[in-house]
């Protein structure tokens, strides 16, 4: 329970959550960390909370150092409750002199926990604070991810703390970015960006360029959850660069449902004709991968085709379930193409269509329905439509426009 | 010409400098920012605005 330095003064004090497997709907099958920071200075200073049940974790890091008493400031860089669930126990017990926010950090502070009479001391942006030989400074990034967030900066040291933003969910015994699987440590951060971020994409877009020309010299980043990027923090800025403009690697996913094979048979032929024009794919079928873990691919995929069966004169709810998910996200720069079995109506095609058109997908073929089992010359037409995705990202990749067909 | 502010995330419509990454000159008053513009922030509606 020991905590852990970070830099002179500065240290570690979250709590590690080893259990949890489903985030709202976000699988995180490797658990997560609760990040708060303690920087001991003339004023002491505790940097973000943890997630309720792990309030006395948290306590007996700080106690390790200092008594809880002692702490001056509090820093609130984000509301969402699994880091601010303990605030009103940890501030009855630590009673600070401040509680530091954003201005919309207030009104979710209000409107979580109502009350008035905390000290709350709200930052502009850009606005320095001195605890004695450190100095904190303020970035508000506003929707990234939540209205109130915000990053805090300790000048002498270089360290950010960068709240959700370049965080992933990891439960490990180790604490930096140099002492954990580096394959791992990537999937995980990828993950957290496609089903956190991508939405906020434009921002995250415009936040790196501000980073950029406050000129902020960053020796290392300390999110909320995970590990702190002490040794290589330009890699998970690098990545995020590349995320936000949603810059496609050439493959292809047919993400589908099936209820009796037929739409999986079409599946399969959809993929042999990506394979014929030498496109990379994945079949991911929604009942053995989870939606969190199909963003994942969906982040870097350049193209998506979508299949599922009519039921009731509608979706199969994996599919459905999921396109609401995607939807939610917003990925762009995507070409799309629908595809599926039916009975005696057939809507599902049209519906997911809708849903791409919805989110900006360029469409380039307008969606293949087979009536009950597909024969050898509708297989064929599913190779056609494989051939179709994969000429268009072909074309892509030399640079030419590619039709929309719907 | 009136600012408005967005009730979710706090982002101000200024007319005097509009939002010309999204299509709305500057100088356009708020009655004339189109319906179906949103919050450039947050993507809030227009109804989540009010008088700064």
């Amino acid at each position: 329970m020991n905590p852990v330095e970070l830099a002179k003064n500065v240290y570690w004090v979250g709590a590690i959550d080893w259990m949890t497997r489903d985030f709202h709907g976000y699988s995180t099958e490797r658990g997560t960390t609760y990040n708060a920071y303690l920087i001991i200075d003339e004023k002491v200073t505790l940097i973000d909370t943890v997630k309720e049940g792990y309030r006395r974790e948290l306590m007996h890091r700080i106690r390790n150092i200092i008594d809880p008493k002692k702490i001056d400031y509090m820093v609130v860089n984000h509301v969402e409750m699994d880091h601010s669930g303990v605030l009103p126990e940890v501030i009855r017990e630590i009673e600070p002199e401040k509680v530091i926010c954003s201005k919309m950090g207030h009104k979710a502070l209000m409107k979580h926990f109502h009350q008035a009479d905390w000290p709350y001391h709200v930052v502009t942006p850009g606005e320095e604070l001195s605890l004695g030989e450190k100095t904190l400074n303020f970035v508000e990034t506003r929707m990234l991810h939540w209205p109130d967030s915000m990053f805090t900066y300790i000048k002498e040291d270089q360290i950010l703390f960068s709240s959700d933003a370049f965080g992933e969910h990891l439960a490990t015994s180790e604490r930096f970015d140099d002492e954990v699987n580096q394959d791992v440590l990537m999937y995980e951060a990828t993950k957290y960006y496609a089903n956190i971020l991508t939405l906020y994409s434009p921002l995250v877009k415009k936040l790196i360029q501000q980073v950029k020309d406050m000129q902020l010299p960053i020796k290392m980043i300390a999110p909320d959850h995970g590990v702190v990027w002490r040794t290589n923090p330009g890699k998970i800025m690098e990545a995020y660069s590349r995320w936000c403009v949603n810059e496609g690697n050439g493959k292809a996913l047919v993400i589908y449902d099936s209820m009796w094979h037929s739409t999986e048979m079409m599946a399969k032929s959809i993929a042999a004709g990506l394979l014929d024009k030498g496109v990379n794919y994945k079949l991911l079928n929604l009942q053995v991968n989870h939606r969190s873990n199909v963003m994942c691919d969906v982040l870097e995929a350049s193209a998506i085709i979508l299949g599922c069966p009519t039921l009731n004169n509608g979706m199969l709810p994996r599919m459905a379930g999921f396109l609401m998910y995607m939807r939610g996200l917003r990925p762009t720069n995507k070409i799309g193409a629908a595809f599926g079995s039916f009975g005696w109506s057939g809507e599902a095609v049209k519906l997911m269509n809708t849903a791409m058109k919805e989110m900006n997908f360029t469409l380039v073929h307008k969606g293949l329905k087979v009536q009950y089992v597909p024969e050898h010359e509708h297989l064929k037409e599913c190779i056609e439509l494989g051939h179709t995705v994969g000429q268009a990202l072909l074309d892509i990749r030399e640079g030419k426009e590619v039709e929309e067909v719907i | 010409m009136d600012k408005y502010t967005c009730d979710v995330c706090g982002y101000d419509y200024d007319p005097e400098v509009g939002d010309p990454d999204n299509g709305v000159a500057a100088g356009t008053p708020w009655d004339q920012v189109p319906e179906e513009w949103i919050c450039p922030v947050c993507g809030a509606d227009k109804g989540a605005f009010e008088v700064a």
